[in-house]
């Protein structure tokens, strides 16, 4: 009997963590279970039916790989988009995060009116949230005098730039790259208010003294830039990344979203609808897996 | 004798001190002068790209309607006046829309924010099974859009039941629609807006605190819930104001979880999302004015509805910013 009740506690101390581990998540778990797993799993099956909307609520009959055939194969518009969608969320994603780990630095640096900066880079937060941005997306008098203004001024900075840039010997591809992203500079430091922030509480968590400690032993900016900063906010590097993948997937002016809520909303096709968002689902999913696995090697633990 | 030097060398002239140093000091001064300078054009072209769209917000908002129509003016206005304000206020309710969104943000931020920081703790330090399933799931529930699963959940609130407990008691399911119940339950379920990103964000930052802090306050015979609570949680502060000043946000503009939850309930959020339409019946009845409202006075009432909505959360977060810089220098110790 003593024995036994020894051998039970020697077991039990990974498992009491273990259990420790599922009563701090039960918050999660329950929410999860009760609130996401049923539309989850309902949505799921819907993409592998015909689904007709009837008089008590919607019937389903299966209809296997239909939906998806139909998107990948049939559709001509949806492969065209989905890879067009994919290579901007890449390109913008990249940008987003270079450019929110460079504005963070520059906020961390002492200067005058850095209160003021920091509270001006909270903004875009506020306004690239919930109602506002839809506003923002529904005023046709702005977009109106945007067009105006932009087919009035043949000769701004950008065409210039677009110019001198054509005629010089870098690759067209390159160029219409570098176009692009200088013309989105605006939604770029919007997009990346939310990382800016990360970045920034994560800077401030470095301890001063490392930096005394690699400036004594003669360590350059530039060094300690990679060899302490960078590991320490690694971790944070790796929520920015996923969350601006995310950000840019769900954003309301993607083309592919577009195409789901006009299929599910005009053509009551939820099936088709559902189809669709599970490939485009799953392609991002993928996407993420394997760019954060990459970044994950990097990333730095106190382990 | 050092002391007398360090005097004589304060007094040398910048080109002496230059010369002595082999050209080292001008070449350090000028690199500062210029990273400065970089800095100042960079910053300032960023916040003037950032605060343009608002100041023209702003000189819109406090315009007449005949400065509006007036093209002579561009940004700065003739004719100035406070009655937007007063119309705009009037029509969204706005000081009891403010209270309302006020506690409700406050209270299901701070909902949430508890929950998702016990997560992000269970997932940062235990090990347990299918730990990496459960953390997936987490990813997934940042990638759905709330669109996606809004039908299902009101059904799910209209007949709300817990395992048929309720109706086997009272012979009907419970209808929690139009209480604000429903959406405190998903906040305590880290099923409200964007919780995912809250959990990973604590998760990330428990995993970067040293593991040596806690074994210690285990050896000295803390329990795992004390030590988290008393150990773990004060240095968490700054990404902890991060995440609440994020869900704040969040929860403050947020129409879409507020029309289908707390739809009876007067918020600054969805009053904005239905304020250009009350404008337009507002004009119709009290200046008989037919037809439809011209769509730059339309966007005249949006612009000064917006920056009454945001105003507060700018005060807000001019508070919480000190709560940002003061964890600097607490934070230091943990090494």
């Amino acid at each position: 009997m003593a024995k036994e009740k020894k051998n039970k506690t020697k077991m039990s101390l990974a498992g009491r963590r273990a259990i420790f581990g599922y009563l701090f998540i039960l918050p999660f778990l329950l929410g999860f279970l009760l609130f996401m797993a049923k539309p989850l799993i309902q949505s799921l099956i819907m993409s592998f039916s015909d689904v007709n909307v009837g008089a008590n609520g919607f019937d389903l009959t299966y209809a296997g790989l239909k939906n998806y055939e139909r998107a990948l194969t049939i559709d001509p518009n949806f492969n065209i988009m989905l890879v067009d969608e994919i290579s901007k969320m890449i390109l913008n994603s990249l940008a987003t995060i270079i450019f929110s780990f460079f504005i963070a630095l520059l906020l961390n640096q002492k200067f005058k009116g850095r209160a003021f900066v920091r509270a001006v880079f909270f903004l875009p937060v506020i306004f690239s949230s919930g109602v506002i941005v839809g506003l923002e997306y529904n005023n046709t008098l702005l977009a109106g005098m945007k067009q105006m203004i932009e087919e009035s001024s043949t000769s701004g900075i950008a065409d210039t730039l677009e110019t001198i840039l054509a005629n010089s010997d870098l690759g067209d591809g390159l160029i219409e790259t570098i176009i692009t992203l200088v013309n989105s500079v605006y939604d770029i430091a919007i997009a990346s208010g939310i990382q800016i922030i990360i970045f920034l509480s994560a800077l401030q968590t470095i301890p001063k003294s490392m930096y005394e400690a690699a400036d004594i032993e003669g360590c350059t900016k530039w060094e300690s830039l990679w060899k302490i900063t960078f590991p320490m906010i690694s971790s944070m590097f790796l929520v920015n990344w996923i969350y601006t993948i995310i950000d840019f997937f769900m954003k309301s002016d993607n083309q592919v979203i577009q195409q789901v809520q006009a299929e599910v909303t005009r053509n009551l096709d939820f099936g088709y609808g559902s189809a669709l968002s599970w490939i485009y689902f799953g392609i991002v999913i993928v996407w993420i897996g394997i760019s954060s696995l990459i970044i994950s090697r990097v990333v730095y633990y106190y382990e | 004798m050092s002391k007398a030097k360090a005097a004589t060398e304060g007094r040398r002239s910048f080109s002496e001190r230059n010369r002595l140093s082999g050209g080292y000091l001008l070449k350090k001064t000028a690199g500062s002068i210029m990273i400065k300078i970089l800095r100042f054009v960079l910053i300032f072209g960023l916040c003037f790209m950032i605060l343009e769209p608002i100041v023209n917000k702003f000189c819109v908002s406090i315009m007449t309607e005949k400065d509006l129509y007036d093209t002579t003016i561009n940004i700065l206005p003739r004719h100035l006046t406070t009655g937007n304000y007063a119309v705009v206020t009037e029509l969204m309710n706005f000081w009891e829309a403010l209270f309302n969104s006020l506690w409700i943000a406050l209270a299901v931020s701070i909902v949430q924010i508890a929950a998702c920081t016990l997560t992000g703790y269970g997932f940062a330090r235990f090990k347990f099974p299918l730990k990496k399933f459960w953390f997936a799931c987490v990813i997934l529930i940042i990638l759905i859009p709330p669109q996606t699963i809004a039908s299902p959940l009101y059904l799910h609130f209209r007949f709300f039941d817990i395992f048929g407990l309720f109706e086997a008691i009272t012979g009907t399911p419970i209808n929690l629609r139009g209480s604000v119940l429903p959406y405190f339950f998903m906040s305590a379920g880290c099923m409200g807006l964007k919780d995912g990103l809250y959990i990973f964000l604590v998760r990330q930052f428990f995993r970067g605190i040293p593991k040596e802090l806690e074994e210690a306050a285990y050896v000295d015979g803390c329990g795992t819930l004390r030590t988290f609570i008393k150990i773990m949680l004060p240095d968490a502060k700054p990404i902890l104001t991060s995440c609440f000043l994020f869900s704040f946000v969040w929860q403050w503009t947020d129409s879409f979880y507020s029309a289908l939850f707390l739809g009876g309930k007067k918020l600054l959020s969805t009053g904005l999302a239905s304020l250009a339409d009350n404008f337009s019946n507002y004009m119709q009845v009290t200046y008989q004015r037919a037809g439809q409202t011209s769509e730059a006075l339309l966007q005249q009432m949006n612009a000064t509805g917006v920056l009454l909505v945001v105003t507060p959360i700018i005060l807000l977060y001019l508070v919480a910013q000190k709560g940002f810089v003061e964890s600097l220098s607490s934070t230091g110790i943990k090494m």
